[in-house]
């Protein structure tokens, strides 16, 4: 069979030579490993003053997002919720009323929309699912809660500002390919 | 009775006391710097500047810690333990001779607290009362796990005292004095006890390793084995004085290996300086200190290398190993001195 790797060594019961036998050598030859890694760069990321570099495909906290004029995109069709594997989000639709156009951008809309972030497993599956680009995983870190309720994020916190400034920026995720998947008729999600 | 000399003493003994507990505290916070280190790690650095005040964070968390008394425990000799532990390893300082003399107002005052004739065997009593300590408390913690530490201990300790008295007989040949302050002056320049004897020095430094019950021969605590070894049922600051013990005996252990094998406080070259004599004995004290910092980082150095050995192994190299390589030892340098001074 071939080795994965040349650190392999074959062990042997033979009797020990003088010099192994008084150990000394081998324990000053490990001694000066110790010593080498005394001196080498510290492996240790400083947390809150130093954030490691999320990758570019990270799959952290949920945004919601609005369109260009500031609407939800959310239809509240459900299909997130029935992609998820772990049943952590739940949405309750309504009916958008004649007025709230600036609002909504699609007739129906989710009232309410909760995802449990103690049951998520960020998959992204709901993003996968998602036919109105509505949802999207980021690069955000979701916050640690001394209770289990306040895991329970709502629309405040999941629908994005209105603010243009303070917009969330999924641009890495929502790409041309990720439009053209979503409008393609021979995906079972968007039939 | 001469009055200044007493309050002198009393002063400097106060003063040894605190350095003694200085040093503990800090071997504490050098123990996880150089641990991190040897991992890739960067070790505490929360508590103030470089986590300088991680060892007061510690000491306060022992303090504010539940006292728990097992029901079943014997009440008084489970409160003596680690009481005989601490005491025993604060009593070993006062032989050493931490440095030469000092002269104020035209009187001398010497840096050791009582010049013993017998400062070795001193030390080696203490050391073995200290035994007492961790067998008392994982015999009165009436816990399976804590008396097989304290059975490893005592064990272990007998084991090894043996081979370290030998080596210790070598080393007293070669001297011809017990007295710790002896020994030292004996030293002086690089005449240093190490060059006369490294096996003995080797063997000593083994035992000394034993004697501390640091890794690799730290048995009878072995967490992976004994939960906590002889301090299982402990907690609160009872803990914490059988830990703290612990790093006083490696404070005095290192000591006593560079008052005997390093010179103590000699520093070579120091006579070609012509440096009046209080400063050099303050430079010679500082270079003591030196020189115990370097045992105490060597004492964490082979604890972040070196995994424990096995129970058999250890009385394996205790009685097969050392203690006829200590017997060698003496015999060599019996028969040297028998025929140099012959001639």
């Amino acid at each position: 069979m071939e080795k994965l790797t040349n650190r392999s060594r074959v062990v042997s019961d033979k009797k020990m030579t003088f010099l192994e036998k008084i150990y000394l050598p081998a324990i000053i030859k490990g001694m000066f490993i110790t010593l080498k890694h005394f001196f080498r760069k510290k492996t240790t990321i400083n947390y809150p003053e130093q954030k490691r570099e999320f990758s570019q495909i990270y799959r952290g906290q949920h945004v919601l997002k609005r369109d260009d004029l500031g609407r939800e995109r959310c239809t509240a069709c459900g299909l997130c919720a029935v992609a998820c594997p772990a049943e952590a989000i739940t949405m309750v639709a309504a009916e958008r009323k004649p007025g709230e156009e600036n609002l909504y951008r699609e007739e129906k809309y989710a009232a309410v929309y909760e995802i449990n972030m103690l049951r998520c497993i960020y998959c992204g599956d709901c993003e996968e699912a998602c036919p109105k680009e509505a949802i999207f995983l980021t690069d955000r870190i979701v916050a640690s809660q001394y209770q289990r309720l306040p895991f329970v994020y709502g629309k405040e916190l999941l629908v994005e500002p209105l603010d243009p400034d303070k917009r969330i920026d999924v641009s890495v995720r929502q790409t041309d390919e990720v439009r053209d998947f979503k409008l393609n008729k021979r995906f079972a999600h968007n039939k | 009775m001469d009055w200044t000399i007493l309050i002198y003493k009393t002063i400097f003994l106060f003063i040894i006391l605190l350095v003694t507990l200085l040093v503990a505290m800090y071997s504490t916070y050098g123990e996880r710097k150089v641990a991190a280190f040897m991992q890739d790690r960067r070790g505490p650095n929360r508590a103030g500047p470089f986590g300088l005040l991680q060892p007061l964070a510690d000491g306060v968390k022992m303090f504010m810690k539940e006292e728990i008394i097992p029901l079943s425990a014997n009440r008084v000799l489970f409160i003596l333990g680690p009481s005989i532990a601490m005491t025993t390893a604060l009593l070993t300082g006062v032989v050493i001779p931490w440095g030469g003399i000092i002269t104020i107002g035209g009187r001398e005052f010497s840096l050791q607290i009582a010049d013993l004739n017998i400062g070795i065997l001193y030390v080696f009593a203490m050391v073995s009362i200290g035994v007492y300590g961790i067998m008392i408390g994982g015999w009165a913690s009436n816990n399976k796990y804590a008396l097989y530490g304290a059975i490893r201990a005592a064990s272990q300790m007998i084991s090894y005292e043996l081979a370290m008295g030998m080596s210790i007989v070598a080393l007293v040949i070669t001297t011809g004095s017990l007295s710790l302050h002896e020994i030292v002056a004996q030293q002086h320049g690089m005449n240093w006890n190490i060059f006369y004897q490294p096996l003995g020095f080797l063997i000593f430094l083994t035992c000394a390793f034993a004697e501390t019950n640091r890794a690799p021969f730290d048995l009878p605590e072995c967490e992976t084995e004994l939960v906590g070894g002889y301090h299982t049922e402990y907690s609160s600051m009872k803990l914490g004085f059988y830990l703290f013990a612990e790093y006083i005996n490696m404070f005095i252990s290192s000591a006593v290996i560079a008052t005997l094998y390093f010179g103590g406080y000699n520093m070579p070259f120091i006579d070609q300086l012509g440096l009046p004599q209080n400063v050099v004995t303050l430079l010679g004290t500082m270079f003591f200190f030196l020189k115990i910092f370097g045992m105490i980082f060597l004492f964490m150095w082979i604890r972040w290398t070196l995994p424990r050995f096995r129970y058999d192994q250890l009385m394996n190299l205790g009685w097969k190993g050392l203690i006829p390589l200590a017997i060698f030892n003496i015999l060599a340098t019996g028969i040297y001195y028998y025929f140099t001074e012959l001639s």
